[in-house]
């Protein structure tokens, strides 16, 4: 597969940036420095990179309460993503949506969801805001394997097949619907076959492998664009992180996180950079360089004002009498 | 005597519920997580819920009466409805009240309905556990109360209890309901403590309960609100303003004649509430007590609330948004000076 070398650098340093992000963000937890619930996404890394490198910096996503590497990915501001979890005022949503809510318009994402399965009928709805108005941006949605079973799922599923709507839906099945294990849960061998139900070209792949997502992908806005048709894509990974920071992690088995690590994602990404024409002293110098930014960002954010308290009477309507709020 | 937390208050109601009656089943997200199989032992019921209330149930009663389901809450919620209106009780918990938009219609158009609009033939014995409040810096879809939206539709009871000891007796008389009954828990009270005995009697619905007795102001605390209530009406205490706090613990149906009395000694009136303002609990029985009460009155009712936005993240803004001792004991001397 050919990928051109400044997408190569983006694809390894946004890996890098991701893992180092999260592990500090775990650390952060431990010591209780930031305020309120923290959800992490190791081992999800190649998932939000393989996609977004496959996607334009402007075209649209949808994330969920499990979304810092969805939106590094996507070339959010990192000081500003680490600020908003932080709570401070430079935060991407100036300290009103925390972790679980970083989006940031500017850069195509429409949201991040704390209600599973909210985002994909939200991205649907811009995918058919390009389709009437003869916009050309792709539009893809993330959800873990947990929402596959709620309606509003379902009903965008429906929906985008019926209307001809080009976007992705794309599924991180990390084996984990929050503290429930996947195949407690489901009906059908493959999450895949859920999108037969709507007809629905959908494709299958290696979640901890950043090139196989990025090629899936990029075939994947091809073909839907191509076809006008919405596409369905299971990527299959790990969730070494737990529901949020702070569980137990009890219910997943000690040998099955074990037997994990050895498709690691980022591990995986080391060792085929040599296929990339990446020298191992390279590679060190961009997770140098990855761990320097993430570092900087904390550094920023530990030292950004707070929002003053009545900040939280802005911008909850576009008009209305401000007076009426309090 | 024995202290109890509200989180194993509750986990006791539900044990003792799912022995004295068969017919008492239990379903929700991650009620006890897991992986869901044989080979995995010990994985099962680790969870309990994001709180741990439920620990142990899966345990104690099988997969047959505690059902950890998929992310459904519509699915779940219909099913609870159907159940309870063909023989069985069930709980149901949605994990936090903010998910209540995903499932809403199976509460208020089916639950809620069905026993007017059929005929009184069926009746909907459910019970709906759900998770309510801020200051627990989990940001705008997971902090709400919410309480109103459910208070307002006919055929359905709410309850939310301060303590311990209100929630399991609370709970006991819920799940005996014959109609369905919104329970709501304070994610901010699970581990506050105090005193339930061993052997307790159901709490009747519709009961309030004065947690303070006082001849100067009345404060009526909904929840979370009893705890800054108190600890305003002791500050007021030292002013030489005597507080008399009401925590109504049930909203529908609504003690308001526990209210009124109140009212009629004290004549000073102050509403607390969590929620947003609007069409609020505090708007509701603000309202009642003016029209039954106005002649009693010797300043106007105040009302407490968060304001009329969403529960922002950042601390300073999720502080200034949920009423605090400081405005109770400002409003507490505004009307007792008025």
């Amino acid at each position: 597969m050919k990928i051109d070398q400044n997408k190569l650098n983006w694809i390894y340093k946004k890996l890098f940036t991701i893992r180092s992000f999260e592990e500090r963000i775990k650390k952060i937890a431990k010591e209780k420095t930031v305020p309120g619930y923290l959800h992490t996404c190791i081992g999800s890394e190649a998932i939000c990179v393989g996609v977004m490198s496959a996607l334009n910096d402007d075209d649209w996503i949808s994330s969920t309460y499990r979304n810092h590497g969805h939106s590094i990915a996507k070339n959010c501001e990192l000081k500003e993503i680490t600020s908003e979890i932080y709570g401070r005022s430079t935060g991407l949503c100036k300290g009103r949506g925390g972790s679980m809510h970083i989006s940031d318009f500017d850069k195509g994402m429409l949201g991040s969801f704390g209600i599973v399965a909210a985002g994909p009928p939200v991205v649907l709805g811009a995918a058919l805001q390009e389709k009437i108005n003869g916009g050309t941006k792709m539009a893809a949605t993330f959800f873990g394997d947990g929402a596959i079973h709620n309606g509003a799922f379902h009903e965008a599923a429906g929906l985008a097949k019926l209307w001809d709507i080009p976007m992705l839906f794309v599924c991180e099945n990390n084996g984990y619907a929050e503290a429930t294990a996947t195949d407690w849960h489901i009906n059908t061998k493959e999450l895949k076959d859920i999108a037969k139900a709507y007809d629905m070209i959908s494709y299958q792949g290696d979640g901890n492998n950043v090139f196989e997502v990025h090629q899936i992908t990029r075939d994947a806005i091809i073909e839907s664009k191509a076809k006008s048709t919405p596409i369905f894509l299971e990527f299959k990974n790990y969730r070494f992180s737990g529901q949020y920071e702070g569980d137990t992690q009890l219910y997943q088995p000690l040998e099955e996180i074990e037997e994990a690590k050895k498709n690691d994602p980022i591990k995986k990404s080391i060792e085929m950079a040599s296929e990339y024409n990446f020298s191992p002293d390279e590679i060190k110098k961009i997770q140098a360089d990855a761990l320097n930014e993430v570092n900087e960002a904390f550094e920023f954010a530990e030292t950004q004002p707070w929002p003053k308290p009545e900040d939280a009477l802005e911008e909850v309507y576009v008009n209305y009498p401000k007076e009426l709020l309090i | 005597m024995r202290e109890l937390t509200v989180k194993d208050a509750i986990n006791e109601a539900l044990v003792e519920s799912f022995q004295n009656d068969k017919s008492v089943i239990l379903m929700g997200e991650d009620i006890a997580g897991g992986k869901g199989r044989e080979e995995y032992p010990g994985t099962q019921d680790s969870w309990g819920g994001p709180f741990g209330v439920t620990q142990g149930l899966l345990t104690k009663f099988g997969p047959e009466r505690v059902r950890d389901t998929t992310i459904t809450e519509a699915g779940f919620f219909g099913a609870a409805v159907g159940a309870a209106m063909t023989g069985l009780r069930p709980i149901v918990e949605l994990m936090y009240v903010d998910f209540l938009g995903v499932c809403f219609d199976q509460l208020m158009n089916q639950a809620a309905k069905m026993r007017y609009m059929f005929g009184g033939k069926q009746h909907v014995p459910m019970v709906v556990r759900t998770v309510v409040g801020a200051g627990f810096r989990a940001g705008s879809e997971h902090s709400q109360t919410l309480y109103s939206l459910y208070t307002h539709i006919p055929g359905l009871k709410v309850v939310a209890p301060y303590d311990a000891y209100d929630a399991k007796g609370l709970l006991l008389s819920a799940i005996q309901d014959d109609d369905p009954v919104i329970f709501m828990e304070h994610k901010r009270l699970y581990m506050q403590k105090c005193h339930v005995p061993e052997d307790m009697e159901p709490i009747p619905l519709g009961k309030g309960r004065i947690r303070r007795p006082g001849k100067d102001v009345t404060i009526i605390a909904i929840q979370r609100m009893n705890l800054f209530a108190e600890e305003a009406a002791e500050l007021m205490a030292k002013e030489g303003i005597d507080c008399e706090i009401i925590d109504p613990r049930t909203y529908s149906p609504l003690d308001e004649n526990l209210i009124f009395e109140s009212v009629r000694k004290t004549g000073r009136v102050i509403v607390v509430d969590e929620s947003n303002p609007k069409c609020s609990l505090a708007s509701e029985i603000s309202s009642l007590i003016s029209e039954k009460c106005f002649g009693d009155l010797k300043a106007g009712v105040i009302k407490i609330t968060a304001p009329h936005t969403p529960v922002p993240f950042s601390p300073p803004m999720e502080d200034f948004y949920i009423p605090s001792t400081k405005k109770i004991s400002e409003a507490i001397k505004k009307v007792y000076y008025a």
